[in-house]
């Protein structure tokens, strides 16, 4: 085989949610009443952005073969810190700003102690911690309110040079900043490897363990940072369970669209952001439409039951039997 | 603390003791912590019916947690109870509004709804072979979809039938609600379906290895689909039930049972990863979460700080005796 074809297989996930995402954001632009504008664009990118980071986040876990089901709740719990501590002059917001990033990898960092170290499975585990979480976010806003330094907010949730969206270029950055180093260190390669085989991947020496705590905190910090970009894109700190819970959600149909295996060790976050975009441009389809916003969460809810049906086509593979069960 | 000083210790013990999981015998321990901690706050803790009502507010949970087990038995999980529920408690006042056949039907109606729920988890996990923590969430999330298409978005106006109200809030003996009746009914139905039938220990076999079930004959996917539409049942079966007590459904009723039905049956020792647990501890585990929420909304502790607590404790009760082999 020849190196493109092997790049190819290894990209074919994210290359296929790039390509739905696209289809699915023509269709989009082309029946709004606006068309294709400047404007559209900000409005769809500063939604989309926001699920991009919850998605990224979940991506990292996802790929140590694990599952954050707390990665809503991070995000909640910044967006409520971030309306307290993002405010004020300029070295103030910085300051608060760093709060919020760090608040997010320590909730990381609890999470990946807890499922590593403390040796419980990732899916009560980080239930639990979900609660804590939520916990101390409506602690810290009983009632939705607070305030954000608008300066900074408008600047990175508007566009630069007149028509890239800020938060599509912040998106960016964090990729090259975050994804791109971990997915090409060490420790990022330990994470697949776990993913992988966590056995095969003890034995060679791989620190799997450092790997995965590096993935689980390196997802708080996301999701932390999506939590910042929702107080800049509201104004607002809200402990809303409903949301996070739905954000935790569409993070993991945006995973699964973009190409990320549930089983780990397989898929990108670059295909997750893919996902994300994706999942919100067919979520906004219905409005195009003239539906009734009623039959969103359906609507989301049947993409979600079919993006998980499409990995079932693998079994029609399967030669053996007895290889349905992992 | 050495092997020969436990099996010393456990020696001395009778033969009771010496046979019961730790994990029951820790989580009964936390009971009895609980109410004796209830205890010096207010008198009233000990109260026969302080205990009464607690038993009655535990079988909802109870029953839900029923279905639970089952799935995490398998090594399964199933995240769909927050709207299992709510559709099951919705379909059946729903059902109440069509005259005489629609009250009559009312109950098994929403438990239909349930169970069908649950068959879609069950093709899922079992013939599709998606992870059941992916595919209930999936089917969570269509079925809160049809349920805000059917109400508008809005709790349903509908309201549950006497017969609803009757089994949650009735006394059909005097004395014992008939909540804690039908909770005992069903876990001693589900007691002697885990131990003296043959599904029961295929239950158990799949949730050690599914291979070696499959190899020894056995249609394993037919199990885990039954498995997934009971617990699918039995979820609206919870819902039913506690719209009967509120006398009407709501919006988000179910979401404040997920975590607790899955703490419930792990802190009763049941072992996530499957094949290990028993009913006992099942029970154990939901009286000690009906307790603790109790014992902290008792002594008015906000929303926030019940979050944060619970899932403390969880964890913490986890990390003493729910912990994976290290890996060696």
């Amino acid at each position: 085989m020849k190196d493109w074809r092997y790049w190819l297989a290894e990209q074919r996930g994210t290359l296929l949610a790039f390509g739905i995402f696209v289809v699915m954001f023509v269709i989009y632009t082309s029946n709004h009443p606006a068309g294709f504008t400047a404007n559209v664009v900000q409005t769809a990118s500063n939604k989309g952005v926001l699920l991009a980071f919850v998605a990224m986040a979940q991506t990292l876990v996802v790929i140590t073969a694990g599952i954050d089901l707390s990665v809503g709740m991070i995000f909640t719990l910044t967006n409520c810190l971030a309306s307290w501590l993002v405010v004020g002059t300029g070295i103030e917001t910085a300051f608060g700003v760093l709060a919020v990033l760090g608040t997010g990898l320590l909730c990381g960092a609890i999470n990946g102690a807890i499922v590593i170290y403390g040796r419980l499975q990732p899916i009560v585990a980080t239930i639990a911690t979900g609660a804590v979480y939520f916990g101390i976010a409506l602690l810290l806003r009983p009632f939705p309110g607070g305030s954000v330094n608008e300066g900074l907010a408008d600047a990175l949730t508007g566009r630069l040079f007149g028509f890239v969206p800020a938060s599509l270029v912040t998106l960016l950055a964090v990729v090259l900043v975050v994804w791109v180093p971990f997915s090409r260190s060490v420790l990022g390669r330990a994470a697949y490897a776990a993913g992988s085989s966590e056995m095969a991947a003890y034995m060679s020496g791989v620190p799997i363990r450092r790997g995965k705590f590096a993935a689980y905190a390196l997802a708080g910090l996301l999701a932390a940072i999506g939590g910042l970009f929702l107080t800049f894109f509201t104004y607002t700190g809200d402990a809303a369970y409903a949301s996070g819970n739905a954000y935790t959600l569409f993070s993991i149909a945006a995973v699964v669209l973009g190409g990320v295996s549930l089983f780990g060790g397989k898929g990108s976050a670059i295909g997750a952001i893919f996902g994300a975009l994706a999942f919100r441009t067919i979520g906004d389809l219905l409005f195009v439409f003239d539906f009734d916003p009623l039959w969103q969460p359906l609507f989301q809810g049947v993409i979600l039951l079919i993006a998980v049906s499409l990995g079932a086509f693998a079994l029609f593979r399967v030669r053996n039997r007895l290889e349905w069960f992992l | 603390m050495s092997e020969t000083t436990v099996s010393g210790l456990a020696g001395r013990m009778p033969k009771f003791l010496r046979r019961a999981d730790p994990a029951v015998l820790t989580a009964f321990a936390c009971i009895v912590l609980l109410l004796f901690l209830g205890s010096l706050y207010s008198r009233s803790f000990l109260s026969p019916e302080y205990l009464l009502q607690q038993l009655k507010v535990a079988s909802f949970l109870g029953v839900i947690a029923t279905g639970m087990m089952l799935v995490i038995l398998l090594g399964q999980i199933d995240l769909s109870v927050p709207w299992s529920v709510a559709a099951g408690a919705m379909m059946a006042c729903a059902a109440a509004a069509y005259g005489t056949v629609g009250v009559a039907l009312a109950i098994p109606f929403g438990i239909f709804c349930g169970v069908l729920i649950g068959i879609v988890n069950g093709i899922g996990v079992a013939y599709l072979r998606i992870p059941s923590m992916i595919i209930t969430l999936a089917t969570n999330a269509v079925a809160q979809g049809l349920m805000v298409v059917y109400t508008g978005g809005f709790s349903p106006q509908d309201s549950a039938t006497g017969a609803m109200r009757y089994l949650a809030t009735g006394f059909a003996v005097p004395g014992v609600p008939n909540a804690v009746l039908i909770w005992a009914l069903i876990g001693a139905a589900m007691v002697f379906v885990l131990t003296r039938t043959g599904f029961g220990r295929t239950v158990y076999g799949i949730g050690n290895r599914e291979r070696a079930a499959y190899l020894s004959g056995i249609d394993t996917r037919r199990v885990v689909m039954i498995a997934f539409a009971v617990s699918g049942g039995l979820s609206a079966f919870g819902g039913v039930l506690l719209a009967g007590y509120a006398s009407k459904a709501a919006q988000s009723m179910g979401d404040a049972y997920l975590l607790p039905s899955i703490a419930a049956v792990v802190l009763g020792g049941t072992s996530i990863l499957g094949g290990r647990g028993s009913y006992l501890g099942t029970v154990a585990g939901v009286i000690l979460i009906t307790l603790l929420q109790s014992i902290l909304s008792v002594m008015q502790m906000p929303e926030a700080g019940r979050q944060i607590i619970y899932g403390v404790v969880i964890v913490a009760m986890l990390l003493l005796y729910g912990r994976a082999p290290a890996s060696r």
